[in-house]
């Protein structure tokens, strides 16, 4: 089961243990290799940095590597004492070459760390093979190479295996199973009672989430969900309350068989010696269509992470001001033609 | 209604637009009276200021009567004369709560894009690019003003407009940015640019109880009025080596602090200017600082850099060693403006102020294109334009 960590304020003064175990429960379904939450926030902010940074000294590595082994192998042969080998040593530069640019680019490093791992033992069969017909001569710079190579191919395999615990994708973006998941907190000057209340009832959402027309009060769990979709069409759904803890917790998901599968929760903790509040909110949901459904979607502005930034400032905004500001309708001179195009909006 | 649009770079022009509406309950609309065009508006109409779209109405210092409240208003009544504060602020969040009102975390629609540039965003401000959200300003005859009941200060007395309009900007500009610099007996503050601002920070400083002010310009005009309005000292950096020249002044030690009253436009001459010149334009860098490094330069040790000019991005080869080792203090910010409404009216009506002295043109708002050239290339000895709706 996917359970909603709390990485962001893993240690907030006061917060309760309920809120801690706080659940984006059931039918959400579970990433495919289901793995447990992260054990501290600590853990979870410290680790990446250094898996990229390791990934990227593997990158340069590579780099490195790849370019002596493309410009002289030969050189490279006889200090390694294989036997000289050029074409096939000009390959694993390519292959080096291939595997270190894509370390120093790519955003997830793992496949690519893995593939470091493939090259590593390549390298190893390939000084196993020289080995017996190896002069007198050659046998210590053999050993060597060997021993360096087994070292290498220690140092990537960790990478890798650190790189394989690290959350797989940014948030917001598309989990393996097509479901889209953000997380977003904000502080907000007001009492967690008072965000609280807020949110609890329903009706007032559509007033801070933008893609939302109006929320139906069903009974005190359930209620009736219109939002805006892609190409001025609309999606409806009910959804019912799973966890309710007044000051401090709320879930809610859709009921079976909707036709779009979300869950939300939003914990309400209590600010540093009574600063306000912190409000971290939730959201996962499966578009209609998986992958292609959500491409389409973000063609139409719909970015899932900008959407829950931008729904929890405006209701900071609305509970801390009373409104939202705004400077829509207000007056300007002539607009060029891309703003005009763009439909001049006042961004 | 007229209104001054920001067309690019060097292009404004003063434009019929619709009138302003009330948009949310605590907006009010004022009929402006007198409005100003600021230092820091030069920024805008020499296009260092990224977001800015054409169409845009310009200006942050306006005062006038109110002809429009919305329903959450209680404090304000049709036919109040008031001065709008240019930082818009909630009155409610974290930073309005510590008075630290430019900090507003809700007056920002914009503020996404103010956080992807500046790592937080500060609070909105009228008619200075979207960046700070994007509100119509008050170069016009009327302007929208969001949370009414918190910002403008009625102005019961007689007082004319001249004496209280620079209590929307640069006269708590000026004030804070020597307030920064907790300035005791004994004390030196020298400042760089004798605009306005930097005449209300001499101005302030001196007010504060600092026992000698110096002013660095180069236009005998500004220098004059420094010396006249302000009781200041000053160096004119075209032909004096400023550094040098504190340190004569000041016994070698230099002043107790500095004032920055340029901003990311400054002139400067020699090799660095040239390269700031180079580089800013092709906008390798966003600022100028020619000001700020001699400031942080000239300091004493341990002493204050107060920044009350505008910057907007990105600036090479400032002195962190200088900065660091000699263990100064860095203060600075857009305005607190809403803290310092009633204790500088009360200043002004008790006569220790008479902001006016700085004002040189009162010009009709139709001439604000003519108005921006003269102020910006500080010909006809402008120093400050006072515009007539």
């Amino acid at each position: 089961m996917e359970t909603l960590n709390t990485n962001v304020h893993g240690s907030a003064v006061g917060e309760p243990d309920s809120a801690r175990r706080a659940l984006l429960e059931p039918r959400m379904p579970q990433t495919a290799r289901g793995r447990r939450p992260r054990a501290s926030a600590a853990h979870t902010q410290r680790q990446p940095d250094n898996v990229d940074r390791l990934a990227r000294g593997l990158g340069w590595f590579s780099v490195a590597l790849g370019a002596a082994e493309l410009l002289a192998p030969r050189t490279l042969d006889r200090a390694v004492g294989a036997g000289v080998h050029p074409t096939a040593t000009r390959l694993a530069g390519v292959r080096e070459m291939g595997v270190g640019a894509a370390l120093l680019t790519q955003p997830d490093p793992e496949p690519w760390l893995w593939s470091r791992v493939a090259g590593d033992v390549l390298d190893l069969l390939m000084l196993a093979a020289a080995s017996p017909g190896a002069a007198r001569g050659e046998r210590g710079r053999l050993a060597g190479a060997t021993l360096a190579v087994l070292g290498v191919t220690a140092l990537d395999v960790y990478a890798a295996r650190c790189a394989s615990e690290q959350p797989r994708s940014a948030p917001g973006a598309m989990r393996r199973d097509g479901s889209v998941r953000v997380e977003h907190t904000l502080s907000v000057n007001r009492s967690p009672q008072d965000c609280y209340a807020m949110w609890r009832d329903f009706e007032n959402l559509p007033r801070f989430m933008r893609h939302l027309e109006s929320v139906r009060k069903l009974d005190e769990r359930r209620s009736h969900w219109v939002a805006k979709a892609p190409a001025g069409t609309s999606v409806e759904w009910d959804a019912e309350i799973t966890r309710d803890e007044p000051g401090a917790l709320l879930s809610w998901r859709s009921i079976e068989g909707s036709e779009i599968d979300n869950a939300g929760a939003v914990r309400f903790l209590a600010g540093p010696a009574g600063r306000g509040a912190l409000v971290s909110v939730t959201m996962q949901y499966r578009p209609p269509g998986g992958a292609l459904g959500a491409a389409f979607a973000k063609l139409f502005g719909e970015e899932p992470e900008q959407q829950v930034r931008d729904d929890l400032r405006r209701f900071k905004q609305l509970l801390e001001t009373g409104e939202i500001p705004t400077t829509e309708g207000q007056p300007h001179g002539q607009r060029p033609a891309w703003y005009r195009a763009m439909g001049g909006t006042q961004r | 209604m007229r209104a001054n649009c920001w067309y690019g770079k060097e292009d404004v022009r003063v434009d019929n637009v619709p009138d302003p509406k009330i948009l949310n309950p605590r907006d009010c609309i004022v009929r402006i009276t007198s409005t100003a065009i600021c230092g820091s508006d030069v920024h805008l109409y020499d296009g260092y200021v990224p977001t800015m779209i054409a169409g845009d109405i310009l200006g942050h210092e306006f005062m006038g009567e109110v002809v429009e409240v919305g329903s959450a208003v209680k404090n304000l009544a049709v036919g109040d004369r008031v001065v709008v504060p240019f930082p818009i602020a909630c009155g409610h969040c974290f930073f309005c709560e510590r008075e630290e009102y430019s900090l507003c975390e809700n007056s920002n629609p914009n503020a996404l894009m103010a956080e992807k540039l500046w790592g937080h965003s500060p609070c909105g401000i009228f008619g200075y690019s979207h960046l700070t959200g994007g509100y119509a300003g008050g170069q016009a005859e009327y302007a929208r003003v969001p949370f009414a009941d918190i910002g403008p200060i009625k102005i019961e007395s007689d007082l004319p407009d001249e004496k209280v309009l620079f209590l929307s900007d640069i006269l708590p500009t000026g004030w804070m940015a020597a307030e920064a610099c907790d300035i005791r007996p004994g004390d030196t503050v020298a400042v760089w640019g004798c605009g306005p601002v930097g005449q209300f920070a001499m101005k302030s400083a001196m007010l504060l109880g600092a026992s000698r002010v110096i002013g660095i310009d180069r236009f005998p005009e500004r220098l004059r009025m420094a010396r006249d309005g302000c009781g200041a000292e000053t160096i004119d950096y075209s032909q004096t080596s400023v550094l040098e020249a504190l340190k004569e002044m000041t016994g070698g030690r230099g002043p107790d602090a500095c004032i920055d009253a340029v901003g990311m436009e400054a002139d400067g001459h020699g090799i660095a200017a040239m390269y700031d010149k180079v580089k800013q334009t092709l906008r390798m860098q966003t600022e100028r600082p020619t000001a700020l490094r001699e400031a942080i330069m000239a300091c004493r040790n341990g002493g204050t850099v107060s920044v009350p000019g505008v910057y907007g991005g990105f600036a090479d080869k400032i002195p962190l060693g200088s900065f660091m080792n000699r263990a100064l203090t860095f203060k600075t910010g857009q305005t607190h403006v809403q803290r310092y409404l009633r204790p500088l009216l009360e200043r002004v009506q008790k006569g220790e102020i008479d902001p006016s002295f700085v004002i040189t043109h009162t010009l009709p708002l139709d001439e604000a294109p003519r108005a921006f050239r003269m102020f910006r290339d500080k010909t006809d000895n402008c120093v400050k334009v006072v515009l007539k709706p």
